[in-house]
């Protein structure tokens, strides 16, 4: 008898949807599962994998059971196959099918929709691990670099259950996919991942936290999305990354929030009150806010394009066809169809950013990034709240969606981070002041050594509130091995 | 007047907005605006469903109000606010436990220490009843081994109890509670006994997901037999765990002088087990001394691995009331033999007292503070009152 609950262990992979009763698949990731572990012994370096990480495993996933720590060697993590408990009579959220039962397996007229929706997902898990890969040479402390680690191992957890659904409901050319999605590698020649963001190397520790704060929360958002799926099965697995995926949010949020305290608790110590004194604030070792703006402008909206067009057929196609649906969609109070409803949109009129409405089903993916943008201005709320209690006088903002796109309506035009139109003299002469230039990467770079003594943290940034697994900032959270 | 309560609250300063709690609580009692994220009290029954989900820790936190905090003042936070003085709250150490009958349990078993008990600050953060009387933790007895000698008057076990997937983090100084099985003389089900553990923070073995009890079989305990005739293989239904102030220091500087007597030396085994593996991982430095009675060697609970312990790690006074051919020694007659390190320690502000045992032990021990303090030149009283004010004077005792 299985049990959907508690993660079995009768197989090579653990998992709680009977893989042991189901031996064609079963079979398909066995076949896998060498080729994922060869990917991964191959990315991350040596020592790392022989270290002993504190890391979280799910050994169930009711409320009770997912959040289990313990140390583990990174290559004998227990990847899974983990679907969220299935709810009884659940029905299709959206679109013309709305109100019937849900699909347990593909229907068939959606079945390309669907599988190409589920591989775009399953691509962007495993290139954020690339991205990262050599982060952890140059971690600010044992925490952070427990942190980087967790997020890497459940981006991979992410990968399996993508891959598990190809598997399961796509046969041969699901298998092919599947090998697909190791065979593409972030930042290749020849075979890149498939979105752009993703193929960008991560290259110091705040584009680390700056990358798990905005780009996973579109992640978040696509993850929010695909689990008001019609289609069962995509529903439950996205139910339950979204758990693992809070701790992303975790990572970027807090790892930003204690550079931001601080840079604003050195300038305090040494007299500084003027937040734009850059040389003096960067020659005390920690990274000024002016270029922690730049930063966020930079990743803010490289995650802005990833939404895609603002008008976008496809989005609709798949919104009523109810394979995907819009952010908290059972919250929503409407007829979760959209057919006379309008929503406002931006656009691009004779040179000026003007709004106007569409036809609701249309915007989709602009409802979305909307409601990502109002998710994504907490952080910065907050970041502000640190800035403030130190008495530094300074405010962090999201710049306006036209600035820097090279996606949508505003891709073709030069903006400031206002969202004013600006000729291509201003762009220049302002640049070094919106976006991080080489400049400010050399000197980012300058401060990435390692610090991985027990308890101490890197010069450029504060030790966490509370630790993980109510486990103090100074636990060895992980047992580095020394060659 | 409304009679005070612990509300469950979210702390604004350390959640980030991630929605998994409201999502996970079953009965919606949790929801957000743009600000913040929070419980409504109304609802809430503290099933603790969304405290091991939660990322970041800010969801396990407790005030004890007479009126609710509303949502809207929920939403409107920047911070927590402070405990508020209300009768019966716990002072800066905060909540022990979340239902009443074991909330009483330990504020007798603090009294001793003369006021309101507080955690030590470097303490780190307890959680408290993640299980209750009706959603006990199942754990699988490990083992139960006799501790005293065949023979000798007392009978001692050690326990130790395998908790598997379930989480179930509990620091040192801490207790649990066991449900017996069956029902009392009137037909009503046992209600749990309160042990404190007597393994560290990580696990009686390393990393394993294990406690330990030293449990001592009373002629008529309805509980403490049970306990002790467990066989390895038996599950047992698990409350707690409990007590948020008899911790100990994070602080690996910090002091500690302990006294106990019989199983009271449950927690000291933890906290030196906790400090040597701290020391084993580079941490630590603060000296331990430990003064523990018994009647005889042989009804002294882990003699034999207490020996074992380095003289440097702990400094250890095993004293002896019923040998034969030998006075009778008392912890209270040895703390004054040892008046002049004993009172070097109380005036140290990195020192930390612990005293755990029977009640009847604390007129002795305190008869003997108050001389050794004396001798030094200081009031014990306000000494006293100064460190548990501090978090640094505790009490348990039964």
């Amino acid at each position: 008898m299985s049990d959907l609950i508690n993660v079995s262990y009768d197989t090579q992979i653990p998992n709680n949807v009977g893989l042991s009763s189901d031996r064609r698949v079963l079979k398909a990731l066995e076949k896998w599962h060498p080729g994922y572990l060869d990917w991964w012994n191959k990315l991350i370096p040596q020592k790392f994998q022989e270290s002993f990480v504190y890391l979280r495993t799910a050994v169930s996933v009711d409320p009770k059971g997912w959040a289990k720590f313990d140390y583990v060697k990174m290559p004998e993590y227990r990847w899974g196959v983990l679907l969220a408990p299935e709810v009884e009579s659940r029905t299709i959220p959206c679109g013309e099918h709305a109100g019937q039962p849900a699909w347990q397996e593909v229907p068939g007229e959606y079945r390309n929709m669907l599988k190409r929706l589920i591989v775009i997902q399953g691509d962007t898990e495993p290139a954020s691990v690339e991205q990262q890969r050599l982060l952890a040479l140059t971690a600010p402390s044992l925490y952070d670099m427990r942190n980087l680690f967790q997020v890497n191992v459940e981006e991979g957890r992410h990968l399996w259950a993508m891959v598990y659904l190809l598997h399961k409901y796509f046969g041969k050319d699901g298998r092919e996919e599947a090998d697909d999605l190791l065979r593409r590698q972030s930042g290749s020649e020849e075979a890149p991942r498939m979105l752009g963001a993703f193929n960008e190397e991560t290259p110091d520790w705040l584009s680390f936290f700056m990358f798990t704060y905005f780009t996973d929360r579109d992640g978040k958002m696509q993850l929010e999305s695909l689990a008001q799926s019609g289609f069962d099965p995509l529903s439950r697995t996205c139910r339950f990354m979204l758990t693992e995926e809070a701790h992303h949010m975790f990572v970027g949020e807090t790892g930003v929030g204690r550079t931001i305290e601080r840079t604003c608790q050195v300038m305090k110590e040494n007299g500084i009150d003027d937040p734009t004194e850059v040389d003096r604030i960067r020659a005390l070792g920690v990274i000024d806010l002016p270029l922690i703006q730049k930063k966020l402008n930079l990743h803010y909206t490289l995650s802005l394009d990833l939404f895609g067009q603002e008008v976008s057929t496809n989005a609709a196609n798949a919104f009523n066809a109810g394979i995907k649906g819009r952010y908290m969609e059972h919250k929503i109070d409407d007829d979760h169809k959209l057919t006379n409803d309008t929503y406002t949109v931006w656009d691009l009129e004779d040179g000026k950013v003007v709004q106007k409405d569409v036809p609701a089903l249309t915007a989709v993916n602009m409802r979305l990034r909307d409601d990502y943008t109002r998710d994504a201005m907490g952080g910065v709320k907050r970041w502000n709240k640190i800035i403030e209690k130190a008495g530094v006088d300074f405010e962090l903002k999201l710049p306006h969606e036209a600035f820097n796109r090279k996606i949508g309506v505003f891709s073709g035009g030069l903006f400031d981070p206002e969202g004013k139109v600006v000729t291509g003299a201003e762009y220049d002469a302002e640049q070094a002041n919106w976006l991080p230039t080489h400049a400010d990467g050399d000197f980012i770079q300058s401060l990435m050594k390692p610090q991985y003594e027990q308890g101490k943290f890197a010069q450029w940034i504060a030790p966490p509130k509370v630790g993980i697994d109510n486990k103090t900032g100074d636990f060895e959270y992980v047992q580095l091995y020394m060659a | 007047m409304t009679k005070p309560f612990k509300q469950h609250l979210i702390d604004p300063e350390i959640c980030i907005r991630c929605y998994t709690c409201e999502n996970t609580c079953p009965i919606d009692a949790i929801s957000h605006d743009e600000n913040n994220v929070v419980v409504d009290a109304d609802i809430c029954e503290q099933c603790m469903a969304c405290i091991p989900v939660c990322p970041t820790g800010s969801i396990d936190e407790w005030r004890v109000v007479t009126t609710p905090y509303s949502l809207e003042e929920q939403f409107s936070w920047d911070e927590l606010p402070v405990q508020e003085e209300v009768a019966e709250a716990a002072g800066g150490g905060g909540i022990e436990a979340l239902d009443d009958e074991i909330a009483r349990l330990l504020e007798e078993a603090h009294a001793g220490a003369g006021g309101k008990a507080r955690a030590p600050a470097s303490a780190a953060k307890a959680s408290v009843n993640l299980y209750n009387l009706e959603r006990p933790a199942r754990a699988r007895v490990q083992g139960n081994y006799r501790l005293t000698a065949e023979g000798a008057d007392a009978d001692v076990r050690h326990i130790i109890l395998d908790f598997a997937a379930q989480p179930f983090s509990v620091l040192e100084g801490q207790s649990i509670g066991i449900i017996p099985p069956g029902t009392d003389a009137d037909g009503k089900p046992h209600l749990p006994r309160l042990y404190s553990v007597s393994s560290p923070r990580d696990g009686e073995r390393p990393n394993y997901n294990n406690v330990s009890l030293t449990v001592k079989r009373e002629p008529q305990g309805v509980c403490s037999n049970y306990v002790c005739d467990l066989a390895a293989g038996d599950e047992v239904r698990v409350t707690g765990p409990f007590g948020a102030t008899f911790l100990m220091p994070d602080d690996g500087a910090a002091r500690l002088l302990m006294v106990c007597t019989g199983t009271g030396s449950a927690p000291f085994r933890a906290f030196t087990m906790r400090r040597q593996r701290m020391a084993a991982a580079g941490g630590g430095g603060g000296d331990m001394v430990l003064f523990f009675g018994a009647r005889t060697p042989d009804s002294l609970p882990y003699f034999g691995p207490l020996k074992k312990v380095p003289e440097k790690v702990l400094q250890k006074h095993l004293v002896f009331s019923r040998v034969p051919d030998q006075q009778k020694e008392y912890v209270q007659d040895r703390m004054l033999a040892e008046r002049e390190s004993v009172a070097a320690m109380l005036s140290d502000a990195h020192t930390h007292v612990y005293i755990c045992g029977l009640k009847g032990m604390e007129e002795g021990v305190e008869a003997a503070f108050t001389e050794i303090a004396g001798d030094a030149g200081l009031d014990w009283i306000a000494t006293r009152d100064a460190m548990r004010e501090d978090g640094r004077y505790h009490v348990e005792t039964y």
